[in-house]
């Protein structure tokens, strides 16, 4: 029994001490007056007091009833009276421990309304545990649920589809295909949660699991494909084969998690030998060019053959029903044709072998092109 | 009851805070994510919350957990798959080719009790998982050739390594439930310069391939329009040789003479004995 009153004694101190910030004045403890701003003498000034003559004495430690007597004997006087602040029986009126009281069970009440409403998100579920186990999900709209040492809520977004990025876009991330070539690759990952409970009680790291099992599955993928299908057109292929072998590596994990696709940003060769792989590309351009000219040609031939054909043939007809004046026809319009343009000479005399001024038979380019003196010469030589 | 509570509100307040810290030290919340695991003076007692496969959520024995206070200690003890991440390992094939393999494993602790008694935390099973993964890792992709290491998922030899590691896990109380390799890279350096130089060598056979290819087709593509041209013009002049000589031979002339001769204009010597003067010498006497 000493034990207690000792203890009582050092928890009026306390009590006494955290009634206000004024506390125990200066030292010397004011005699009891009715403290607050009711007190019938007028305010002493403390002369070690901070704030000067502005705080009004305290009932600091003055009387020996300890705070917390006033306490109960106020409530009670309170609950019985209905209320009546001020007509305490005691006549003290210190009114900061029953603020707290009630500040107290303000906000326990308060607790207990913010801990049994919860607001869901129309993307969220709210995961209630009940000490600990798991008992139910709630779905978007207020959820009601017991108090929170009771029950908790977890919300889990089950709609936002998370993004991963694995192989960044500007460094290399070197993977071995099939074929054991090197491709720089970068893609990734859309998922979002299925199953809330199985997301937040069975997986100890989801995301760095997610980000695992993608390695995983994107380089088993790699390795059954070889790099030119890998680079090309096989893209959409692997893309599928890493969503659902990453879907049943994780579904082994019961992760309750969803993919919801793998985007390969990037699949190229390595740096190192991307000129390489540029010249198959510039061969590719040389070899269509190749065969383009190759065309070209042919269609040209085909069509000159077809075009001389068709005329040699329209001509024979006609010689046909006239071969020998034809021929002949024919003869001398082509003569005369080339000889209107030469230099002739016609060497008559037999025996005579002609001076032939092979320097001459070349006349200056300008002679060439004067049409009025070949003209001439011509017309002259043709008659 | 109440009076005498307010008779000696300290009184009656200590006894509370005294029952109140009995209560909660006697009492513990296990949540659906841990096992916990009682020990009686270092002695372990009970589990709650153990891990049994095939037991639906919220049915599994999570709640509250009940222990005598100041004799009984809870060691808490992960019910959710974890995983370990093995450091990097070079694997030498049987082909005497070497790779860089990142692999991780995922495991459960299903025997906390065990778990407790051979390693204390869950932290340290993975410490001692790691270089166990990493040494049979090693083994068992040793026996392979190289080409065989890059999908060892086919062969089955993760599967190998699952188990190999599940039976050391066993005895600290913790199933191994997956293998699996994250990289698989040729090692810096000459390695990976001589796949370079393999990759780059092959594209250029590659593209040397392609331009001959393209050439052949261009040269067949060229000959078969030749040819068709030649069996045009066979078709069209043999049906009178004599007469395309002829005619040919007048387009040459034309050709040769007026059409190549306009900038070069050609010099004729005829002798009168030439066809083309047979009337200029009869001189019309006929």
């Amino acid at each position: 029994m000493n034990d207690v009153s000792g203890w009582a004694a050092r928890a009026r101190g306390l009590f006494s001490d955290s009634k206000g910030p004024w506390g125990p004045s200066g030292g010397t403890p004011p005699p009891g007056d009715t403290g607050g701003n009711g007190g019938e003498e007028p305010p002493r000034p403390g002369p070690a007091s901070p704030w000067g003559t502005q705080g009004p004495a305290r009932p600091a430690g003055g009387n020996p009833v300890s705070s917390l007597d006033v306490l109960i004997a106020r409530s009670r006087a309170r609950f019985g009276g209905g209320g009546g602040g001020g007509s305490g029986g005691l006549g003290r009126r210190s009114p900061s421990p029953q603020f707290l009281v009630w500040g107290v069970a303000l906000l326990v009440l308060l607790w207990i309304l913010l801990s049994t409403f919860h607001r869901i998100a129309p993307e969220e579920r709210g995961v209630v545990t009940q000490f600990g186990r798991y008992s139910r999900t709630l779905g978007p709209g207020v959820g009601l649920t017991l108090p929170s040492p009771i029950e908790r809520v977890q919300k889990v977004d089950v709609e936002n589809i998370r993004n991963i990025d694995l192989g960044s876009v500007g460094g290399e991330t070197l993977m071995l295909t099939g074929d054991q070539n090197i491709i720089d690759i970068a893609y990734s990952v859309r998922w979002n949660v299925r199953d809330p409970e199985l997301y937040l009680f069975e997986l100890q790291n989801p995301e760095q699991t997610i980000q695992q099992v993608a390695e995983s599955a994107m380089r088993a993928a790699l390795s059954a494909t070889t790099l030119n299908e890998a680079i090309g057109e096989g893209r959409g292929d692997i893309e599928a084969r890493v969503q659902e072998n990453m879907q049943r590596i994780l579904d082994t994990y019961r992760s309750g998690v969803a993919i919801q696709g793998v985007a390969i940003k990037q699949a190229d060769p390595p740096a190192a030998v991307n000129d390489a792989f540029k010249a198959v590309s510039a061969a590719q351009q040389a070899a269509q060019s190749d065969i383009n000219q190759a065309r070209a040609y042919a269609l040209q031939l085909r069509q000159l053959s077809q075009g001389e054909a068709t005329a040699f043939d329209k001509v024979y007809e006609q010689y046909r029903l006239a071969p020998e004046v034809t021929r002949r026809r024919m003869y001398y319009e082509t003569m005369e044709r080339v000889l209107q343009n030469v230099d002739k000479t016609i060497v008559e005399a037999p025996g005579v072998t002609p001076y032939l001024p092979l320097q001459q038979s070349r006349p200056p380019a300008a002679a060439i092109q004067d049409p009025q003196a070949q003209g001439t010469a011509a017309g002259g030589a043709g008659r | 009851m109440i009076a005498a509570i307010l008779r000696r509100p300290i009184l009656a307040a200590m006894l509370a805070l005294l029952v109140l810290v009995t209560i909660l030290s006697s009492v513990s919340i296990v949540p659906e994510t841990r096992q916990a695991l009682i020990v009686r003076f270092g002695k372990p007692d009970r589990i709650y919350n153990r891990y049994r496969p095939s037991q639906p959520i919220g049915g599994t024995g999570a709640g509250l957990a009940f222990r005598v206070p100041f004799l009984e200690n809870v060691v808490w003890i992960d019910k959710r798959v974890r995983d370990v991440d093995m450091e990097r390992q070079q694997v030498l094939s049987t082909d005497q080719l070497r790779l860089e393999v990142d692999a991780f494993a995922r495991y459960r602790i299903v025997d906390p009790l065990r778990m407790y008694i051979s390693a204390r935390s869950e932290d340290r099973v993975g410490e001692a998982l790691r270089p166990i993964l990493g040494s049979e890792l090693r083994n068992e992709l040793g026996k392979r050739p190289f080409a065989d290491l890059l999908s060892p998922e086919r062969q089955g030899a993760m599967e190998n390594i699952r188990r190999g590691l599940d039976r050391v896990a066993r005895q600290y109380g913790v199933q191994i439930i997956d293998v699996r390799i994250k990289r698989a890279d040729l090692p810096d350096g000459s390695p990976l310069q001589s796949a370079y130089d393999r990759m780059k060598t092959a594209r250029e056979q590659e593209a040397r391939s392609i331009r001959a290819e393209g050439a052949k087709q261009a040269q067949i593509i060229r000959a078969e329009a030749d040819a068709e041209a030649a069996k045009t013009y066979a078709t069209s002049f043999g049906k009178d040789p004599a007469f395309y000589d002829f005619y040919r031979a007048m387009q040459a002339y034309q050709r040769t003479f007026v059409d190549g001769g306009k900038d070069r204009p050609t010099n004729v010597i005829l002798s009168p004995q030439n066809e083309f003067l047979r009337e200029f010498t009869r001189g019309g006497g006929r």
